[in-house]
């Protein structure tokens, strides 16, 4: 990893006695473009303000290119923010509000209006200069909020759901922009959105936070296929959870578990006997057989399919009522609705998640018992 | 058209449901001022008597010297008031819209609080803490900063002061409608481009609450322009105001077509500045009077 710009040391952050950050650790590389995603009220946004300077932490220390920041107003900060309702100056024309940071900065005119091109040509608003923020459409306005920020060169751009307010197709071309532009300048991006898909499509790395908490950070590939916590499985993407106890493992690391309903298999490289974990398997992972597999004890009804264009997606009701959610690539066959199956997976697609807190969380929290009587009725 | 008749016969003629509100402003406002136009035109016997005979010599007695000095003195004593009531009421109204709902509770009980009693009792009590044996001059002297009473009272200075505590809620209310609109994320904003606390306010909180800043200027410069009973009580007749000769015209010189045209200039003014005010973007809603 490249030298940290932004180091973040066991800070905790109190709203009187509400404990919305808890013991983060985190450090954001140079050049990086790093998602912070997790729900809303996780404290993600408030971890992106104490960086800022628009909060303080209660406890603990963040350094910004080595400096520790706690002491610094926001505007002694070199760091900026692209705000979630993009902050622009309503009295001000677009040239003003890009302009603004330099000329707080005592920049001299000719290189201030030639800059503020510059950063304009970037985010694709030549000619705009002259429209009030109430002219602008929504898309117009987050890139003149882009074009604010990254004109002051800041080392890290910090960025608080800025797509949030857009329409789907917007959304999608603008963070292929917002991608490309951070490439092209090479600031760091740290970038606040609930959205896991956004995350998985931009971020060289996710921090994925949950309650405060930081629960996984990571590339996408190793947050996606190897979920560090139950959260983190359940959150990014389907995925299927059993909670299941490790009875014994093999030399390969092929573990065998109990589950609720009798025998899974899976791969851990940190067996240990009698441990109580969570399994988890992503729904195109999870397979369906009409005969019984050995090591696995899951037999279903098939509740419904569902043709969603590149997948159909079937729902499996397990003998204890569990939801198993199945994702077969479009054309391959599917199997009929109520017939009864027995689902399985390979052992290396399962992904056995050690639960630290120690824990037992709901792991059936999908369960629909009425739905499933009726369906074998 | 058949629709038309129907919708004429089921409704109320709109003459009928505007009536009483038409005749109230009619009889109240509409004809006192029609007459007062009327009569500053007419001239006076020798005994006060109102003559129907047009003339401008009224209009032409609004030039003497002393009137105009007395124009410019009440623009002045007006302006002043405005300026002392900006600065007392930006602070006031910033504090009061940030802090907690209930200590903003309190802040508007205690603006609004003194307005229970006669703003003429309110200015009595001005006079016993100002006057020459009031209580600030013994005070004053009892720890020995003045060893003669200062004549505090029947000033310009106490005139003005009486205008301010008179209507300075005027000029916090628009600015606190104003101030609380203020989005905070533009200020985090102004702060995150590197802006100093003192460069925010001056390129972003203050644009953006200037209308207020105007709106209250209005409420506060136009009735200072009329308040004579301020001026009577704490200028004691040293420093007059428009309305001051107007009063006195009608209740002492009884020259009614006189004090009649000094009205009517008094109202040009008025309509010229409100004028002025909404040809600067300025909002009649913000006044708060329609």
């Amino acid at each position: 990893m490249a030298k940290a710009i932004v180091e973040i040391k066991n800070v905790n952050k109190f709203y009187g006695d509400n404990h919305v950050v808890k013991d983060l650790n985190m450090e954001i590389a140079e050049g990086e473009f790093l998602s912070i995603l997790g729900p809303s009220g996780c404290g993600k946004t408030t971890t992106l303000r104490m960086i800022a300077g628009f909060e303080q932490q209660t406890q603990g220390v963040i350094t910004v290119e080595g400096e520790r920041v706690e002491n610094k107003e926001p505007f002694e900060r070199n760091v900026n923010t692209v705000f979630q309702s993009y902050a622009l100056f309503p009295h001000m024309n677009v040239t003003d509000n890009v302009a603004y940071g330099l000329k707080m900065k005592k920049v001299k005119k000719p290189e201030i209006s030639e800059r503020v091109e510059n950063a304009l040509s970037m985010v694709q608003l030549e000619g705009f200069g002259k429209r009030f923020p109430a002219q602008l459409s929504g898309g117009q306005r987050q890139r003149v909020a882009i074009a604010r920020a990254i004109i002051n060169n800041p080392r890290v751009l910090l960025l608080d759901e800025p797509l949030g307010a857009l329409d789907m197709k917007l959304r999608k071309q603008m963070q292929i922009e917002l991608k490309n532009l951070q490439k092209r300048l090479g600031i760091t991006f740290v970038y606040v959105t609930h959205d896991q898909e956004e995350a998985l499509t931009m971020s060289d790395r996710i921090a994925v936070m949950n309650d405060g908490v930081l629960e996984q950070i990571g590339v996408p590939a190793d947050i996606y296929e190897k979920p560090a916590t139950k959260f983190v499985a359940d959150f990014i993407g389907e995925t299927n959870i059993f909670e299941a106890i490790e009875v014994s493992a093999d030399a390969a690391g092929q573990v065998a578990l109990k589950s609720e309903i009798g025998e899974i298999t899976g791969t851990d490289s940190e067996f240990s006997e009698g441990e109580i974990v969570y399994l988890s398997v992503r729904p195109e992972k999870t397979l369906l057989s009409a005969a019984p597999v050995s090591g696995y004890a899951l037999r279903g009804t098939v509740r419904e399919n569902i043709y969603i264009g590149t997948v159909t997606k079937t729902t499996v009701i397990l003998q204890n009522g569990q939801e198993i959610r199945v994702a077969n690539a479009a054309g391959s066959s599917v199997p009929e609705a109520g017939s009864a199956l027995y689902v399985y997976w390979n052992p290396s697609d399962a992904v056995i998640i050690h639960s630290k807190s120690g824990k037992i969380i709901d792991a059936f929290e999908n369960v629909d018992l009425s739905e499933y009587v009726e369906g074998s009725a | 058209m058949k629709q038309g008749s129907m919708f004429r016969k089921k409704t109320v003629p709109l003459l009928t449901m505007i009536s009483p509100v038409t005749a109230w402003l009619i009889l109240l406002i509409a004809l006192p001022l029609l007459y007062m136009l009327v009569i500053s035109f007419c001239g006076t016997d020798d005994s006060h008597n109102i003559v129907f005979r047009f003339t401008l010599k009224n209009y032409a007695k609004l030039f003497d010297p002393t009137i105009l000095s007395i124009y410019s003195n009440s623009l002045i004593i007006a302006l002043l008031t405005t300026v002392i009531c900006i600065l007392v009421a930006y602070p006031f109204a910033y504090i009061m819209a940030s802090t907690t709902p209930f200590r903003k509770t309190l802040m508007m009980i205690f603006l609004m609080l003194p307005f229970w009693t006669n703003s003429v009792i309110r200015l009595y009590s001005w006079r016993t803490l100002l006057g020459v044996n009031g209580y600030i001059n013994i005070l004053l002297m009892k720890i020995g900063l003045i060893e003669a009473p200062i004549e505090m009272l029947f000033t310009r200075g106490a005139v003005v002061l009486g205008m301010v505590y008179t209507l300075l809620p005027f000029m916090v209310l628009p600015l606190l409608t104003v101030i609380d609109k203020l989005d905070g994320g533009l200020i985090e904003a102004s702060g995150d481009l590197g802006a100093k606390p003192a460069q925010t306010f001056l390129h972003v909180t203050l644009p953006l609450t200037a209308p207020g800043i105007f709106a209250g200027s209005i409420m506060v410069f136009i009735p200072c322009l009329g308040y004579f009973f301020v001026s009577n009580l704490m200028g004691g007749g040293t420093s007059q105001l428009i309305g001051n000769v107007i009063s006195r015209q009608f209740k002492e010189a009884f020259n009614w077509p006189y004090g009649a045209a000094l009205a009517i200039m008094l109202i040009l003014i008025t309509l010229l500045i409100v004028k002025i005010y909404t040809k600067t973007g300025g909002s009649i809603d913000d006044l708060g009077v329609m």
